[in-house]
């Protein structure tokens, strides 16, 4: 079978067991919400401040959700067993984490999509004039979370602690990721926005690096 | 006397003589004097830990495609011991920095890369204590291995963009170094190579004896009578 096709058939299985239940979508979002809120009692931004810091916490959140998000992909599949059957499955093991990485990334665009109104209304910026360029560099930060996530999600199902391990895991991994997304996010809530191409290459760099490495390393991800 | 036993002999006694000459044969450096000496150490610590880190990731690889456990003995040794002199790295660097820079710590961009891998290690190891099965446990490992590895590149681009404050580099182009200096410091470096790697072959055997005290039990819970002699003959 094409590796496209199994990838989308993964796709369509993962988001219709999401859509029974909305169960990640819906404790993800809450807890990233949370998350904003606890950092509005935490340092009470004023208007400038909001804008100075609003990156870096907008990131955070979203890291720590996805952290956290990313963990019932292949954790999941071992409370049924399921994981065998997809282990049978004549597709190669890279569909199948293809597939799981494109659910996730979805599920995080959703999050990040509901994230923003809530983030420019409580901090006061106006994030309407960036939002094309915004979209972007949210897109690119969400997928290079989603690869190596979803890599992690796998390694993490056989360890103890796995809701532990997870964000020790994947939370180091994307420093580079971090540093550049919250960067590139905050030349565009300057005066006069601009998207950086420096760090959107940083961006664009981290997420081909990992998704290469996923790809030559899926192949073990699955085995027994 | 056994020849490892020999081999440590030296290594402690070059590695007195290391710390003789950073003292006392290299020159006093003209305006940070005694402080500058620390250099010896922790730059050549700084040395031996990214060898280290090297074998980690060609032992990841070569236990991937191999799967024998040996390739996964070298990786551990390697991670700890590159980690303990990753360690030295941080602890030193900031007793040189506050007399020199006026802060314990800078988010320069060496500093900040140096602690990231060390995390990094950390959590690699932290990922090794929390898997049973060895072959799992080998075989996860390496996975995170190899994403620690290939990500430096990706990690030093974006710190180096983000931040600079560490001495440029002395010895790849960089300002005059007494002679002195500089066969003082590739000395220490050599030297403490040695150390690093009969730290590994240590590191090594005792994780070789890990496995087979883990073969015999599951030998002797399985049959009952186990075949002890036999088997530890094969591996030692």
């Amino acid at each position: 079978m094409d590796a496209a096709r199994a990838a989308s058939i993964i796709l369509r299985k993962e988001v219709r067991a999401e859509m029974r239940t909305r169960e990640l979508l819906q404790t993800t979002v809450t807890f990233v919400v949370i998350v904003v809120v606890l950092f509005s009692f935490a340092f009470e931004p004023s208007a400038a401040e909001a804008r100075r810091y609003g990156p870096g916490l907008l990131w955070i959140a979203l890291l720590f959700a996805g952290s956290l998000m990313l963990n019932p992909s292949f954790a999941k599949e071992q409370a049924n067993d399921t994981i065998y059957a997809l282990r049978m499955a004549p597709v190669s093991a890279f569909s199948i984490y293809l597939g799981k990485m494109l659910a996730n990334l979805l599920f995080l665009a959703i999050t990040e999509a509901i994230l923003l109104p809530v983030f420019a209304v409580l901090y006061n910026v106006s994030l309407w004039p960036v939002i094309g360029r915004l979209a972007i560099i949210l897109l690119l930060g969400a997928f290079g979370l989603a690869v190596t996530g979803t890599v992690f999600s796998a390694v993490a199902t056989q360890a103890r602690m796995r809701e532990m391990l997870l964000p020790l895991l994947v939370l180091p991994i994307l420093i580079p990721l971090m540093i550049a997304a919250v960067e590139a996010t905050d030349e565009l809530l300057e005066a006069s926005p601009v998207l950086d191409r420096t760090w959107l290459m940083v961006l664009v760099a981290f997420d081909i690096i990992y998704f290469a490495a996923a790809w030559m390393l899926s192949d073990y991800l699955l085995e027994e | 006397m056994k020849r490892s036993n020999i081999a440590k002999l030296i290594i402690a006694l070059l590695l007195a003589f290391a710390g003789y000459a950073a003292f006392f044969i290299a020159p006093d450096e003209a305006t940070m004097h005694a402080i500058q000496r620390i250099f010896y150490f922790h730059a050549s610590s700084g040395w031996a830990a990214m060898e280290g880190t090297a074998i980690v990731f060609f032992a990841n690889i070569a236990y991937l495609r191999k799967r024998t456990p040996k390739w996964d003995w070298l990786a551990v040794s390697s991670v700890e011991v590159s980690l303990a002199f990753w360690s030295v790295v941080l602890v030193t660097g900031p007793i040189w920095a506050h007399p020199v820079w006026g802060v314990w710590w800078a988010w320069d961009w060496r500093l900040t890369l140096t602690l990231v891998l060390w995390i990094l290690y950390v959590c690699y190891l932290i990922l090794r204590g929390l898997i049973e099965d060895p072959e799992r446990r080998a075989a996860a490992s390496a996975i995170f291995g190899i994403f620690i590895f290939v990500g430096v590149p990706i990690d030093y681009l974006s710190i180096r963009i983000w931040r600079t404050q560490h001495p440029q580099p002395v010895l790849f182009g960089g300002g005059g170094m007494d002679p002195r200096m500089k066969a003082v410091f590739f000395f220490c470096s050599g030297v403490l190579t040695l150390l690093m790697i009969i730290l590994i072959c240590q590191r090594y055997r005792l994780e070789q004896l890990k496995y087979e005290a883990e073969e015999l039990r599951i030998a002797i819970e399985e049959r009952g009578e186990p075949q002890i002699t036999q088997r530890a003959k094969v591996k030692v």
